[in-house]
């Protein structure tokens, strides 16, 4: 029985070794980290698993911890691919000369309010007032009289950072209040609290709160890529230096046509290969056609 | 000699065993010591760098009321004023602990002297099923339950100190009652049966003779509640509405340290005056939950139950 058992052992620890050997030399195993914005993470899981699936034994570990973690991430090498909202030189304590930017989509961002509010249209100039607490009611602005709640994202968000440096004129600077960590939860609390204003990135709107159009302009794709729409923010992919090997090819894979037209505009952003306008770090817009 | 010293391999083998479970116990510990350490050194070494690589004085830091970390006043002072965050936080810890507190005595005593019985079956398990709930189902209750009926009751948004307060009483509740049930149960019987043997009512026994002789470990329950509401971050943060501001009342947005820090901790880069900051007010939090400890030592030290 014993003698039985023990070659039972090495019958399989021989099969074992076979298996294991004949899988070693067909499939090498690599795998990347990206790191950071947590609006970016949905874009770059589904192409991470797309690109994995078509390329057997590549793994792209995305994570999300918010912009400021994938840039400083970045800059000290510990990943091979920092996600950011914005520039990298909009964070002043980033040496953003080391990095290499990849723009890989675009994101329009809307106001949003609870559905109740009379108010569909607003002009910027009253937008910004709002949010830095000039305006109060929304009879102001042509609606009910009803006291206005700003919520805004945490300080350093890049939405956040988006809204304010696109909606604020120089000087401006926003009221203290509410403050909500994700994009989901201030959805949800704008559409259960009256009188409330925030703002989202457009993949996250649903029936449950209203948009505001801005002097007339719709918050949609199409206005987004002619700058119509100027609530807009670049989705970054950094790389320290130039991007190599599996890193290089993924960022590659992201920028492809069946990525650019297919996957992205199904998770609600934009293709970097639409964009009409292009805009720098200092926020200047430039017409590319 | 000779015969002793043929005996000892076997005893020293057994030795051996005995030494060698000795050192892993001993390896285990220091390990947890050293943990505990690291950690405390790595926070409380990060917090002081807003002290002393970035040059706020600590009354600034206290008893400042501006928080915007990465910006200055006309002075050039950076404004990271802790003081609506530690306010925020003591006042939830505090009322919750004071709500918490007579109805988990109630609910002990109910299990304990009233009826044992029910107590086991019932009240039990409802209370073990309370302890399993993740924090952040309480947090999501609070923001579709609590903030709306807040907000029906008293007007304004809902979100703020009251919601909070009202979320960490649910969450403090298991706590403070299991640890109630068992310094009521602490009791020794004859007390009981001593009260009973004079004449007492089963009040008297209970308000006279049971409460107080149970007061350090009630004492030490509240405690334990009220450090477990002190250090909850996610469902306050997700009633509160976190604006840092010294709150006018209960029912406009505030905020406690935890729910500052787990909102910012993502967007700030590591070794700045924003994620350092952060860090001072992680170290008010270490050393807080420090002293909830030492507050129950000493509680249990003064009073523990004699005879």
């Amino acid at each position: 029985m014993k003698r039985m058992n023990v070659l039972n052992k090495m019958l399989f620890l021989l099969s074992g070794i076979i298996f294991l050997s004949a899988c070693g030399p067909v499939v090498e195993e690599e795998s990347i980290t990206a790191v950071g914005s947590s609006a970016m993470q949905p874009l770059v899981e589904a192409a991470g698993e797309q690109y994995s699936g078509e390329n057997f034994g590549k793994f792209i570990n995305v994570q999300g911890g918010g912009s400021g973690t994938g840039l400083s991430q970045i800059a000290a090498g510990a990943v091979e691919i920092g996600n950011s909202d914005i520039f990298a030189e909009e964070k002043e304590e980033i040496d953003a000369s080391q990095l290499k930017d990849h723009l890989v989509a675009v994101v329009g961002i809307t106001p949003i309010v609870h559905p109740d509010i009379d108010v569909s249209d607003v002009s910027k100039e009253d937008l910004a007032k709002i949010f830095t607490g000039e305006i109060t009611n929304w009879s102001e602005v042509g609606g009910q009289d009803l006291e206005i709640v700003v919520l805004n994202r945490a300080s350093g968000s890049g939405t956040r950072a988006t809204f304010e440096s696109t909606v604020f004129e120089e000087g401006q600077e926003a009221m203290v209040t509410q403050e909500q960590e994700s994009s989901g939860t201030v959805r949800s609390i704008v559409s259960s609290t009256p009188g409330t204003i925030s703002y989202i990135a457009f993949p996250y709107v649903d029936d449950s709160v209203k948009v505001l159009s801005i002097n007339g302009v719709e918050p949609a794709d199409e206005n987004v890529v002619t700058d119509d729409w100027f609530i807009w923010s670049y989705q970054h992919m950094y790389t320290n230096g130039e991007p190599e090997g599996l890193t290089k090819d993924f960022i590659e894979y992201v920028l492809s046509e069946p990525v650019q037209e297919n996957l992205i505009p199904r998770l609600g952003y934009i293709p970097i290969t639409q964009m009409e306008v292009q805009k720098d770090a200092e926020g200047n817009i430039i017409e590319t056609e | 000699m000779e015969q002793i010293k043929d005996t000892q391999p076997t005893r020293s083998t057994k030795r051996n065993q005995e030494r060698f479970g000795k050192t892993i116990s001993l390896i285990a510990t220091l390990l947890i010591v050293l943990v505990v350490l690291s950690i405390l050194f790595f926070v409380l070494s990060r917090g002081l760098r807003t002290f002393t690589q970035h040059d706020v004085s600590v009354l600034d830091f206290f008893a400042g009321t501006e928080w915007r970390p990465g910006e200055t006043d006309d002075a050039g002072n950076a404004l990271v004023g802790a003081l609506p965050m530690i306010v925020g936080s003591f006042v939830v810890t505090l009322l919750s602990a004071l709500l918490a507190t007579p109805v988990s005595i109630g609910a002990a005593v109910f299990m304990t002297e009233v009826s044992p019985k029910a107590g086991k079956k019932i009240l039990q398990p409802a209370i073990e099923l309370l302890v399993g709930i993740p924090s952040v189902v309480y947090g999501f209750i609070g923001l579709t339950v609590v903030v709306p009926f807040v907000r029906q009751l008293v007007g304004g948004t809902g979100f703020g100190m009251l919601a909070g307060t009202l979320v960490l009483f649910v969450m403090i509740l298991p706590t403070t009652t299991s640890m109630a049930v068992d310094a009521l149960n602490a009791v020794p019987r004859h007390y009981r049966e001593a009260s009973f043997a004079m004449g007492g009512t089963r009040w008297q026994t209970i308000y006279r003779v049971v409460l107080r002789a149970a007061m350090p470990g009630l004492l030490t329950a509240i405690v334990f509640g009220m450090a477990r509401a002190f250090g909850e971050a996610l469902a306050v943060q997700m009633v509160i509405g976190n604006a840092p501001v010294l709150p006018d009342s209960f029912t406009t947005p505030a905020s406690t340290l935890t729910s500052i820090l787990t909102m910012n901790m993502g967007n700030t880069v590591f070794g700045t005056l924003e994620n350092d900051v952060l860090w001072s007010l992680a170290s008010i939090l270490l050393v807080m939950s420090l002293v909830f400890n030492i507050v129950t030592r000493w509680i249990g030290k003064k009073g523990a139950i004699k005879g």
